[in-house]
């Protein structure tokens, strides 16, 4: 039970520095002497797709400090390193556990390691396995990768279980804008009003709330079944349809030009949330999302701010 | 990559046929399955898949292949910190995730 929460906590990031494994040797079943040694970050879950991978598998496990960060993205920063590799192999004297010199790798360290290199630094030669760790008990019965276990995916499970942690690393930003939100709103013909910054306030962080599902959450999992290629457009479509949404629940209690602004800012917001999603994603280029945010920011902000101006306007007309 | 294609010309990726010497690490890596070795050279055959991971790169022997080596990680808080920077004069912070 314990386990399960704390992978509720790493998956949420609400305490992933907790969730380190201890750097070093370990083992999988009953290994030998023979036993392949497969690489992986010390990352929780990293961790655990691992050894739920290998069942039945008897195998050495060499956990490698990325600090805490999963493979993808410790390659990407330069902690998954060939370097690590070779003095986490010195550290446990594999070279005295096992008596072949090969090392396997993930696939998807390979931007953060030179397989090549390996063999200089410790003695052992890196061989890349499959990218899904479910894939490595196939893959050392026929002692090679097909394509499809080479092919990286982006399926709709491996889409959901991004969602959380992307959430939860908006709190901070969320509760900024909430605040600003309820001073904004409380602009009014006498200076400043308690009573107007609440009601109002109110709904227009519920409709950023909406964004947030519209954007952080629709989005992501409808993602190839939207229109474009680029990621702020696909929010923006989402964004609409909860304005929509919105101007259905609140018809009433909104003036004209308070709707204009909750429909600017809810497609905005949305249009933003769902181009943060690109660093998530396992087939967007930089160059790519660089090139898609000069378009995006300059209609993201360009509509928040027309947004709250029309907002403060509210009470005025 | 089925269902998922990103924007077309973009991703910065070259490759020097001269220097290659066909041994194949590039098609190996490759998580979009962009190279193919064809008579003892590698052939980019799917330019627009690339997501410039640069795994690639860092597993040519030779270093033959070019990828754009902005790399960070690819988020638009990175991306957006950069500019910050660039205008600022100063390097780019972490975006922190
Ligand atoms: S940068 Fe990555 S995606 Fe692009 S070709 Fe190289 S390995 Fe493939
Ligand atoms: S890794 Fe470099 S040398 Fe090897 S096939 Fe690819 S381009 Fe050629």
């Amino acid at each position: 039970m314990r386990d399960k929460l704390g992978t509720i906590g790493a998956r949420t990031g609400f305490f992933r520095n907790n969730y380190k494994i201890t750097p070093g040797l370990y083992c999988i079943g009953e290994p030998s002497t023979t036993s392949p040694v497969v690489v992986t970050a010390n990352y929780k879950l990293s961790f655990d797709t691992l050894r739920q991978g290998l069942v039945g598998v008897n195998a050495w496990l060499l956990v490698i400090d990325t600090r805490g960060i999963n493979v993808w993205c410790a390659a990407g920063k330069g902690t998954f390193s060939a370097e690590e590799i070779a003095y986490q192999v010195h550290k446990a004297n594999l070279d005295q556990i096992v008596t072949h010199r090969e090392v396997l790798l993930p696939q998807l360290s390979a931007n953060g390691v030179a397989a090549h290199e390996l063999k200089k630094l410790c003695g052992f030669r890196g061989r890349f396995g499959p990218i899904l760790a479910a894939d490595l008990p196939k893959f050392l019965q026929a002692g090679e990768a097909d394509e499809d276990m080479r092919t990286v995916t982006f399926t709709l499970r491996e889409r959901a279980v991004l969602i959380p942690l992307e959430i939860c690393m908006l709190w901070k930003q969320l509760s900024v804008v909430a605040l600003i939100i309820f001073i904004l709103s409380g602009i009014s013909p006498d200076f400043f009003s308690p009573t107007l910054a609440f009601n109002r306030g109110i709904l227009l962080v519920f409709a950023t709330l909406t964004a947030m599902f519209a954007g952080a959450v629709a989005t992501p999992l409808l993602l190839p079944w939207l229109p474009f290629r680029q990621f702020w457009l696909k929010g923006a479509i989402m964004g609409s349809l909860a304005s929509l949404l919105l101007l259905f629940i609140g018809w009433q209690s909104l003036g004209d030009i308070e709707k204009i602004a909750i429909c600017l800012w809810t497609i905005s917001s949305s249009a933003y949330l769902a181009m943060n999603f690109t660093g998530s994603t396992p087939f967007t280029s930089l160059s790519g999302v660089a090139k898609e945010m000069r378009n995006g920011l300059i209609f993201q902000i360009g509509s928040a701010i027309l947004a709250l101006i029309f907002w403060i306007a509210g009470p005025f007309v | 990559m089925q269902g998922f294609r990103y924007l077309d010309d973009t991703a910065i990726l070259r490759l020097s046929e001269d220097k290659c010497i066909g041994c194949g690490n590039c098609q190996l890596v490759c998580p979009h399955r962009i190279f193919q070795v064809r008579d003892g050279k590698a052939k980019i055959v799917d330019l627009n898949a690339c997501m410039e991971c640069g795994a690639c790169a860092k597993n040519c022997p030779t270093a033959a292949i070019y990828v754009n080596p902005d790399d960070g990680c690819g988020c638009a808080s990175y991306i957006i910190n950069s500019w910050v920077a660039r205008i600022r004069g100063k390097a780019p912070s972490r975006c922190g995730c």
